[in-house]
């Protein structure tokens, strides 16, 4: 294989892979672990100024 | 042990959160100083004869851009990437010696910058002007910075890794194969070295270095920042954690393509320098993912805006991301770049990024940091967090009009042909044209830079009435071991 076919493998491949993970992001299954990594912020009340409140959903 | 072994390392965080306003405060009164000497060019030889030659323009300008860069933005994202993997990870952070050595490491870079740079030892590379000893030095401050980071990460208590910690970690590898590759050289003595690459190959590598230093130095970095502290501030998650998976990627497939934009018109091939534009273009969509990410964030809870300035700066800094991230990839456009490129817009385009995002960023994250950090309720004084936020919005707004103004004119007016085809305009012509802009510009980062010592009072008021002593280190989720 021509090493220029190669490149043009490669950036293919990239790009394949990039729709993959949006493929990933969007689907149902990804969604009930992202609330929870999402939330990861909120787990322990450090919030001591008044008037704030972490309101994890 | 057992004590220690309880609670997160707020020592470190502390140390680089207080370093970071002091740099800043050094960083930006040496830009001010060279802003001025534009203005005033004979200002030292007259006042300071002996010392003139050390604080010109061509010896201080890379020690501003270091010192504002690597000095105060890096301690700003050492305080905030330890702060916010230790807290998303529910662990104290990995090995506190080391984690204390990338602390007086890199205050010790800081300093051998700060006395190479005005001496005039230089490598010559642009935003990598130390010279091969410094560059050792922060290859192990580095690695310690990834072993611990990366460290605290393993041994995290819960399943997920944030992704505030993707970010934070994309920019400590990043930033270390960039610092590898662009520093590659040869030793030629103790204090001179030469660029391993020559002719367009070493510009390309340079240029590679230098974009990818503000795509993952200055953007991952500080996204990981907005993507912690913008929820924590507003009290709700993030908008879309999907759209933060996705825009990461994209921002990871894309950067490291975008550098030959500033090689446009050279000796870079034709080729080349279309990918990078056409990279760079492409780059404004995960760029507005994550600005749209964060300022969403802030939906249903926009009443919050009017009197919390930690929000005032964050959501601002995110505007101003916006605003250079379109910018940015119009100037890369090759007929847009012929006439911006080597004139002040990209000088007012860098600022609009620099002070607007990197530092209004974190100056409010330091604002959530600060009172946490020294057991108290809140900063000493919001009131002045608010003139701090007014001042320093004022001063970028002087700071990029006036460069972009004089810019243009610049490009225009050594552009201008006349009829015969000789050059309407001299270059000094376009220097004079430029002193009132440049005396605004020198305005407006005076302006910036008071709103730092405003801070830097308000910092060591709150640690004054804080309890620094005895440190306010919050119980690690017992529950969690």
């Amino acid at each position: 294989m021509d090493i220029n076919d190669f490149r043009s493998l490669i950036t293919v491949l990239g790009l394949l892979c990039f729709l993959g993970i949006v493929g990933w992001a969007y689907s149902r299954g990804s969604k009930k672990g992202f609330d929870e990594a999402a939330n990861l912020p909120f787990a322990e009340d450090d919030d001591s100024v008044p008037g704030q409140s972490s309101r994890p959903r | 042990m057992s004590e220690t072994q309880t609670t997160y390392n707020y020592k470190v965080v502390r140390q680089f959160a207080v370093m970071t306003v002091i740099w800043g405060i050094v960083g930006m009164l040496v830009g001010v100083i060279i802003a001025a000497e534009l203005v005033w060019p004979e200002m030292f030889s007259a006042i300071l004869p002996e010392l003139a030659p050390y604080l010109s323009y061509g010896r201080l300008r890379p020690l501003h851009t270091n010192a504002v860069i690597f000095a105060f933005g890096g301690c700003a994202l050492f305080a905030t990437s330890y702060y916010c993997v230790q807290r998303t990870s529910h662990a104290r952070i990995f090995c506190d010696k080391l984690a204390a050595f990338t602390f007086w490491g890199w205050q010790l870079v800081i300093l051998l910058a700060a006395i190479s740079l005005p001496l005039g030892i230089t490598a010559g590379k642009e935003y990598a002007e130390l010279e091969w000893p410094i560059d050792i030095l922060i290859t192990l401050v580095w690695v310690a910075y990834a072993v611990v980071f990366f460290g605290t990460i393993a041994k995290r208590t819960v399943s997920h890794i944030y992704v505030a910690n993707w970010f934070f970690g994309s920019m400590i590898l990043a930033v270390a194969l960039l610092h590898l590759v662009n520093s590659a050289a040869i030793p030629v003595t103790f204090l001179k070295s030469y660029s391993a690459y020559a002719g367009v190959q070493d510009a390309m590598v340079q240029w590679w270095y230098g974009h990818n230093a503000v795509g993952f130095f200055l953007t991952a970095g500080f996204l990981g920042m907005m993507y912690y502290f913008v929820p924590k501030q507003a009290g709700r998650p993030v908008y879309s954690y999907r759209l933060s998976v996705v825009h990461f990627w994209a921002l990871i497939f894309t950067y490291m393509w975008a550098g030959p934009h500033h090689l446009h018109y050279t000796a870079l091939p034709d080729w080349t320098q279309s990918i990078g534009m056409i990279f760079s273009l492409i780059l404004l969509a995960p760029s507005w993912g994550g600005m749209i990410n964060g300022i969403m964030t802030l939906s249903g809870a926009w009443h919050k805006l009017r009197d919390d300035p930690v929000l005032k700066f964050l959501i601002t800094s995110l505007s101003f991301y916006g605003m250079s991230t379109f910018e940015g990839p119009m100037m890369s456009v090759k007929t847009v770049n012929a006439l911006s490129h080597y004139t002040d817009w990209t000088v007012g385009h860098v600022h609009s990024g620099a002070l607007g995002w990197v530092a209004m960023v974190s100056i409010g994250s330091l604002y959530y940091l600060l009172p946490r950090l020294f057991g108290r309720q809140e900063m000493y004084s919001v009131k002045l967090m608010t003139v701090h936020f007014w001042i320093a919005t004022i001063g970028v707004v002087l700071y990029i009009a006036s460069t972009w103004i004089s810019g243009v004119m610049q490009g225009l007016m050594w552009r201008a042909v006349n009829a015969d085809g000789t050059l309407t305009y001299s270059f000094v012509e376009s220097v004079k044209g430029s002193y009132p802009f440049w005396t605004i510009r020198f305005i407006g980062g005076v302006l910036f830079l008071s709103g730092m010592f405003i801070m830097a009072y308000n910092m060591f008021k709150t640690i004054a009435a804080g309890k620094s002593e005895d440190a306010p280190v919050l119980a690690a989720a017992a529950h969690h071991a």
